[in-house]
């Protein structure tokens, strides 16, 4: 399932930041890409079905562009995942944000999450950079879960006009606590399910 | 607008940590710029498959079906619909947050509303399958969406015992 296999944290002694980091094994066709790949086909078999070959072509041309606008956004979140990786040290990544963080990890995640600019080509790029630094799940969890629930980026944009700000600001306070449990809850599963560390 | 100044803060957050690597030394500079753009060649195609797909997925989930299942039934069930109607929306934050505005004018509680939102937010199968699959390790992300399924029903528990928005 795994595409990009997490490494094991790095070892908490000096070496860990000396050594040059190995070049992840990509691999760009996992199972979820196939389920994905056929869910889509099934979809455009029916929209063809509905609307013919007008309308597949016409969501293709509006998404084509759509694409186009979000390419170099892409590029610029993948360059900010691996300079994170090459620039943080990974044996204090490890000490703050790995398996042994406790309360203090979560918290980082969730600050983190937080107050990270950007959108998800910025987010998802960052965490990934960061559990191949030494975060842990729950870590990483804490951070995703806390972008996409308290990130001040897509409330200010969006929430706030669309939903009012008494709606948005009460949301936001009753999802503060959410970020650390989500993280929590993903550390006390991650032990039980995988209680000698990662597979490889 | 809001567009630009995502970039200049996207953009300048690159040129500083890229300063920051080539403070490191030209080594470490270059072998990061390499290593991010593997990582985007690698990701092209399956953001490619994820737009794309998406765009075909919305088409055949009509919001009428979202709203319907965002209807002014209350309490514990209306929570379980909305958090499926959460997941089950198509499209970008306009669409969920228009979905959910739409609900609440039409008599769904503040917190099947905030239920709904919440589901949105944290497993959207757009946002997964567009952005958090291509990224992060498949594993991780099965993970997260498994553990975050409580959550809604968190929110609206503390929505009701707080008696907000």
């Amino acid at each position: 399932m795994a595409e990009l296999p997490l490494k094991d944290p790095a070892p908490a002694d000096d070496a860990a930041d000396t050594e040059p980091r190995p070049g992840r094994i990509r691999k760009p066709i996992g199972w979820s890409m196939i389920v994905i790949a056929v869910l889509v086909a099934v979809c455009v078999v029916l929209v063809w079905r509905r609307d013919g070959v007008h309308g597949v072509t016409e969501i293709l041309f509006s998404d084509l562009e759509l694409f186009g606008g979000i390419l170099p956004r892409v590029l610029a979140g993948c360059l900010l995942g691996a300079f994170i990786a090459e620039i943080l040290p990974h044996e204090k990544v490890s000490r703050a944000l790995g398996p042994n963080s406790g309360l203090k990890g979560l918290l980082i995640g969730t600050a983190f999450g937080a107050i990270l600019p950007g959108g998800p080509f910025t987010v998802y790029p960052v965490a990934a950079a960061l559990l191949t630094v030494g975060a842990d799940f729950g870590a990483a969890i804490a951070m995703v879960v806390s972008w996409t629930l308290i990130g001040y980026g897509r409330a200010i944009v969006w929430e706030l006009p669309i939903m009012g700000t008494d709606f948005t600001l009460w949301r936001i306070v009753i999802s503060l606590p959410l970020p650390i449990l989500a993280g929590a809850l993903g550390r006390f599963v991650y032990i039980r399910i995988y209680p000698k560390g990662a597979p490889p | 607008m809001s567009a630009l100044i995502v970039d200049i803060i996207l953009w300048g957050s690159v040129a500083v940590l890229g300063f920051m690597a080539w403070q490191r030394g030209r080594p470490v500079l270059v072998s990061s710029v390499r290593e991010g753009t593997l990582d985007f060649i690698n990701i092209v195609p399956r953001i490619a498959l994820g737009v794309i797909g998406a765009g075909y997925i919305a088409a055949v989930i009509p919001s009428e079906v979202i709203t319907g299942w965002l209807g002014p039934d209350s309490g514990w069930l209306g929570v379980l619909m909305a958090t499926v109607a959460g997941a089950a929306t198509p499209g970008g934050p306009v669409i969920g947050f228009s979905l959910g505005a739409v609900a609440m004018k039409a008599g769904a509680g503040p917190p099947q509303v905030i239920a709904y939102v919440t589901a949105w937010a944290l497993f959207a199968f757009q946002r997964l399958i567009l952005w958090e699959i291509p990224f992060m390790p498949a594993r991780f992300v099965w993970f997260r969406a498994a553990v975050s399924l409580p959550f809604p029903f968190v929110a609206a528990a503390i929505a009701m015992a707080v008696g907000k928005p």
